[in-house]
């Protein structure tokens, strides 16, 4: 190659113009080239997620694909802007709620699995983006998820009421709880209070009110899908007409 | 395959002599945030090697043509783009490990010893001369993160790679004598381990001085 003025202006203006062109092309090809299948490993993630809230842990991929299509079914409620996870369990209606909250670096997530009663917990699942690991990064383990089950998050009275996360052997008035894990206090009451504010959404809604009423308000829900639905269909044909 | 001894310094030099965290001082950040447990600490080692080592060949293969007055920038440019499409194809193709090195992918962006071997090596040397120095300086850093990850997880949680080492009847909460050193898992813990690794290392390279 001739030998080049490789510091005059011009050649380093136009040596980073098309650096950064090639880099851009690159990187935009390839993202796009890998979205679909990132976005299909987000989905069959959020899929491991919800049957690992009802104890079905560590399934290969195409096994959880397969046992969620089997079992869990996505229920929106558009008039009250909600919307959870029903589950057939071999017969026995499992309830799973998304909860979404803060830990200490970033956010945290989970699912709760309820018994056909909403009130006792079935299993639970909780992740984290940023959380320290063996502090807060704890709360994604089995050993500190496994003590949600068998827990109630309605009181005596069937008020919503949540869980107590404490420090181990501490017991709380009036509600259940489980131990926090030691030396994540922030974390351990992040997961506390995104359990109350995610789940009192539902219980605003009527969600968890006497069980026959519940029926009579989702069957009303479901309704107003089902209507929603045929207007559209109505709608359609006149617009084409014109 | 016969090396030269310079291409065989490039490659053994960093892993003891010229190691980059212990020697060097490179790379602390990191170490201290991700050594907490033992498994991130070996998955960010990897994706620093595949990394330094990429983008030393990528500069020494450019590095006739790069304007000295914008070289850094052309050097921080080929980093952010080689740590982007890694993140990207380990999302596409491996979903499990870009979850469980989450934010760390991100932060090999910052990682000092990149821009150090970039600029001190491979700005001056051939592609395969600096191939050899990046899996050196990546397997460097690699050893000094498990050694220091190894000790704090062990003592900060019981366990190594996430299997409990320590029985859990040990604990006093179950009746045992035995507890976690809290301060194993304290960011400032890793500060005092890394020293201890430079204390042993230089005593037993003396002779060098």
């Amino acid at each position: 190659m001739a030998k080049m003025n490789t510091n005059s202006n011009v050649y380093t203006i136009a040596y980073a113009t098309v650096l950064v062109i090639i880099v851009a092309l690159l990187l935009a090809v390839v993202a796009n080239a890998l979205l679909p299948r990132q976005e299909a490993n987000v989905a069959l993630d959020t899929k491991k997620q919800i049957l690992a809230s009802l104890n079905e842990r560590n399934l290969g991929n195409a096994v959880s694909e397969q046992t969620y299509n089997e079992q869990v079914t996505e229920v929106t409620c558009e008039k009250c802007g909600l919307s959870w996870y029903e589950a057939n369990l071999d017969g026995e209606k499992k309830y799973i709620l998304p909860v979404k909250g803060a830990g200490l670096w970033g956010g945290i997530w989970g699912y709760i699995a309820l018994n056909a009663d909403r009130n006792t917990i079935y299993g639970a699942y909780f992740d984290h983006s940023s959380e320290t690991p063996g502090l807060g990064g704890e709360i994604k383990t089995e050993k500190f998820q496994s003590q949600f089950a068998g827990k109630h998050i309605l009181d005596a009275e069937g008020q919503f009421v949540g869980l107590a996360i404490l420090k181990a052997g501490q017991s709380a008035e009036g509600q259940d709880a489980v131990d926090a894990i030691s030396g994540a206090t922030i974390t351990s009451k992040g997961v506390q209070t995104m359990i109350l504010t995610s789940i009192q959404a539902y219980a605003a809604a009527g969600w968890f009110g006497q069980a026959e009423v519940a029926v009579e308000e989702e069957l009303e829900w479901h309704q107003a899908e089902k209507v929603e639905e045929e207007v559209i269909e109505n709608v359609e044909p006149e617009l084409t007409e014109e | 395959m016969a090396l030269s001894e310079k291409t065989r310094e490039a490659f053994l030099g960093p892993l003891n002599k010229n190691n980059p965290v212990v020697v060097q001082v490179l790379g602390i950040c990191s170490a201290l945030a991700v050594t907490v447990q033992l498994k991130p600490a070996l998955v960010m080692g990897i994706a620093v090697t595949i990394i330094v080592a990429l983008a030393n060949v990528v500069i020494s293969a450019l590095r006739n043509t790069i304007p000295s007055r914008i070289r850094i920038i052309v050097q921080l440019v080929v980093v952010a783009a080689l740590v982007t499409l890694v993140s990207a194809f380990l999302k596409a193709f491996v979903y499990d490990v870009s979850v469980a090195l989450s934010v760390y992918i991100g932060l090999i962006i910052t990682n000092c010893i990149l821009m150090g071997r970039l600029e001190a090596y491979a700005m001056s040397n051939g592609p395969w001369d600096s191939l050899l120095d990046g899996l050196g300086n990546g397997f460097g850093y690699m050893w000094v993160l498990a050694v220091v990850a190894f000790v704090r997880e062990l003592f900060g949680s019981g366990s190594l790679m996430g299997l409990r080492i320590i029985p859990e009847s040990w604990y006093v909460a179950n009746g045992g004598f035995y507890e976690n050193c809290g301060m194993m898992v304290m960011p400032a813990m890793a500060l005092i381990l890394v020293a201890c690794v430079i204390w042993v290392h230089r005593s037993l390279n003396k002779e060098d001085k």
